[in-house]
């Protein structure tokens, strides 16, 4: 076995998540390899949430009073810790949503709708999660566009080899996931946005799996859209972003439509406010939103980059244990290719009897299509098992999964 | 603690999963139906022979899928041959549920309920065909 060696204090952040102290059932400490379907919360974020609603809740923009105040300038601060943390140029280039599928929403009808025609293309592929495809399948069904899809490698990467004759100039979107939730791919977004815009077409990042985990700059290389959701980068739910550039954010139509939104209303027509308020109707989630903002000083503390590293380190660990497995075989490209995320399967033992009886060992995984029915498709699978690690995980947690899968298959009598 | 998840997959649940009964289709079935688990993918068949007297002379199964829910079709299909279509109506799911002799948490005993499922979908669907039949 490799030995790794790593200056990370696990111990010293695990301090910060108290949910990850806990004996489950049977007297097992819960081993948390989920997080990629949602990360847990350190303490700073939940007492800042807990400040808000004790000291200065009120609606924002609104009220002229001390607490109406306080909570907008809160709320504000939250934007600009999002625009510093992914790169953007302006503030109001940051919308606040409920989350990904919400942001990627917004731009399949406030972009998509507004501006596709019979003939345009949308350019996908088919790892990506059900909410960066299944806007775009509706889009593409209200315009007359078509979808194509860039075909997969065998080890579950993007085959650009064949990308010139897919880009062409009847592209108008090239929608990708920066990181696989699946199979934990990195996809190279620099060069699919220099390539999509060399035709004149926009790229869509559906940057769920890849905030929390990598450094993200909206700048270098360009993006034009950007999606994510606070709840996988440890903060609150309920609260996600749009990035778009600002010509976008004019261009494009609102998407729902109410109070906040908007700059002059008649009785038969009305204006649109200025971006981000113009895609922010109603009353924001604006206690998430600051939540989030607080979860963003928490990871910016940390450092991604050393996030990054342990994290990669963890992953390694995984792969080498369970690789040592009989009968597991793990899905997409190889460690280094890869977030930490590890779906597998067990030769002889299904997915959801798997995750069952690792869950009696405290091991949470995730089993099931995960969001991604093409692409469980293509590996002619129904389902995987999806192990997925953040720097709150431990070495002796990773070990704890390769042990667990072993049990498993002594139950099933597997040899 | 009794019925404890550790007893789930106990040799009864193995043992089916493992050498189901009638796994496989029949050459004529009086009728099929299939359905799949939308959340998880698992899928199942069920075909039944079923004589002049209503009664399920053969039970088949085929599918894809967890041990819960490929063990307990088979057991379902043990269980079902020799009853009367009148019985099958009869059958609840609690009844499928005290067959597995094992408890399911809820999540689980959707996988534990789909054979039964099928069974249930595939009788309602026989007696709609059969009502025009018999009332003109
Ligand atoms: C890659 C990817 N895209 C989109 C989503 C959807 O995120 P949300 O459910 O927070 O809108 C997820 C989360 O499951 C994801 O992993």
């Amino acid at each position: 076995m490799t030995t790794i060696s790593s200056d990370f204090d696990v111990e010293s952040v695990r301090r910060d998540f108290p949910i990850l102290h806990q004996r489950l059932l049977g007297d097992v400490p819960l081993v948390y390899l989920d997080t990629a379907a949602t990360a847990h919360k350190p303490r700073s974020v939940v007492a800042k949430v807990v400040e808000c609603f004790e000291q200065y809740n009120s609606n924002v923009h609104r009220g002229i009073h001390q607490l109406g105040d306080r909570m907008t300038t809160e709320l504000e601060l939250a934007r600009e810790k999002v625009q510093h943390f992914i790169g953007a140029g302006s503030s109001d280039e940051i919308v606040f949503t409920s989350g990904t599928t919400m942001s990627l929403n917004m731009v399949a009808h406030g972009w998509a709708r507004k501006f596709l025609k019979p003939g345009d293309e949308i350019l996908l592929n088919s790892m990506e999660h059900h909410a960066n495809l299944v806007p775009w399948q509706l889009a593409a069904a209200a315009t007359g566009a078509s979808l194509k899809y860039i075909p997969l490698t065998d080890d579950g990467r993007l085959d650009l080899t064949t990308l010139d004759q897919l880009l062409t100039p009847r592209t108008k979107l090239l929608a990708v996931t920066a990181m696989s939730n699946v199979l934990g791919t990195i996809n190279p977004v620099a060069e699919l946005a220099e390539r999509a815009h060399a035709v004149g077409a926009l790229i869509c990042v559906d940057a769920a799996q890849s905030v929390p985990h990598l450094t993200t700059n909206v700048r270098s290389p360009q993006i034009d859209f950007l999606a994510f959701s606070g709840h996988k980068l440890y903060g609150p739910t309920g609260i996600g972003v749009l990035y778009a550039r600002r010509q976008l954010l004019e261009a494009m139509d609102p998407f729902l439509a109410g109070g906040h939104m908007i700059r002059e209303v008649f009785l038969d027509s009305s204006t649109w406010a200025d971006p981000p308020a113009k895609f922010e109707a109603g009353t924001c989630p604006f206690i998430e939103a600051v939540g989030l903002g607080a979860a963003i000083d928490y990871v910016q503390h940390i450092g991604l980059s050393q996030i990054s590293h342990y994290e990669h380190l963890l992953s390694v660990r995984a792969h080498e244990q369970l690789a040592q497995v009989p009968g597991v075989k793990i899905h997409g490209p190889s460690v280094e290719h890869k977030g930490a995320i590890l779906s597998f399967t067990v030769d002889g033992v299904h997915p959801h009897d798997l995750s069952d009886l690792l869950d009696r060992r405290g091991v949470a995984i995730r089993a099931g299509h995960h969001c991604t029915m093409p692409l469980h498709e293509l590996l002619n699978l129904t389902a995987t098992a999806r192990a997925s690690l953040a720097f709150y995980n431990t070495m002796e947690e990773v070990d704890a999964l390769a042990e667990a899968v072993r049990a498993a298959r002594q139950v099933f009598r597997l040899k | 603690m009794s019925g404890t998840q550790d007893d789930l997959y106990d040799d009864h649940i193995l043992d089916h999963f493992e050498s189901p009964y009638h796994k496989g289709h029949l050459p004529q079935p009086t009728c099929s139906h299939s359905d799949r688990n939308p959340i998880c993918g698992d899928q199942i068949t069920v075909e039944l022979l079923v004589d002049e007297h209503d009664v399920v002379k053969e039970a088949f199964f085929d599918g894809k899928g967890c041990a819960i829910s490929q063990a307990s079709a088979s057991i379902l299909c043990e269980a079902i041959e020799g009853k009367t279509l009148q019985e099958l109506r009869d059958f609840q799911a609690q009844n499928m549920l005290d067959l597995l002799k094992v408890r399911l948490t809820a999540s689980r005993q959707k996988c534990g309920l789909l054979g039964f499922k099928v069974l249930k979908t595939m009788l309602y669907t026989l007696d709609e065909q059969r009502e025009p039949a018999s009332s003109g």
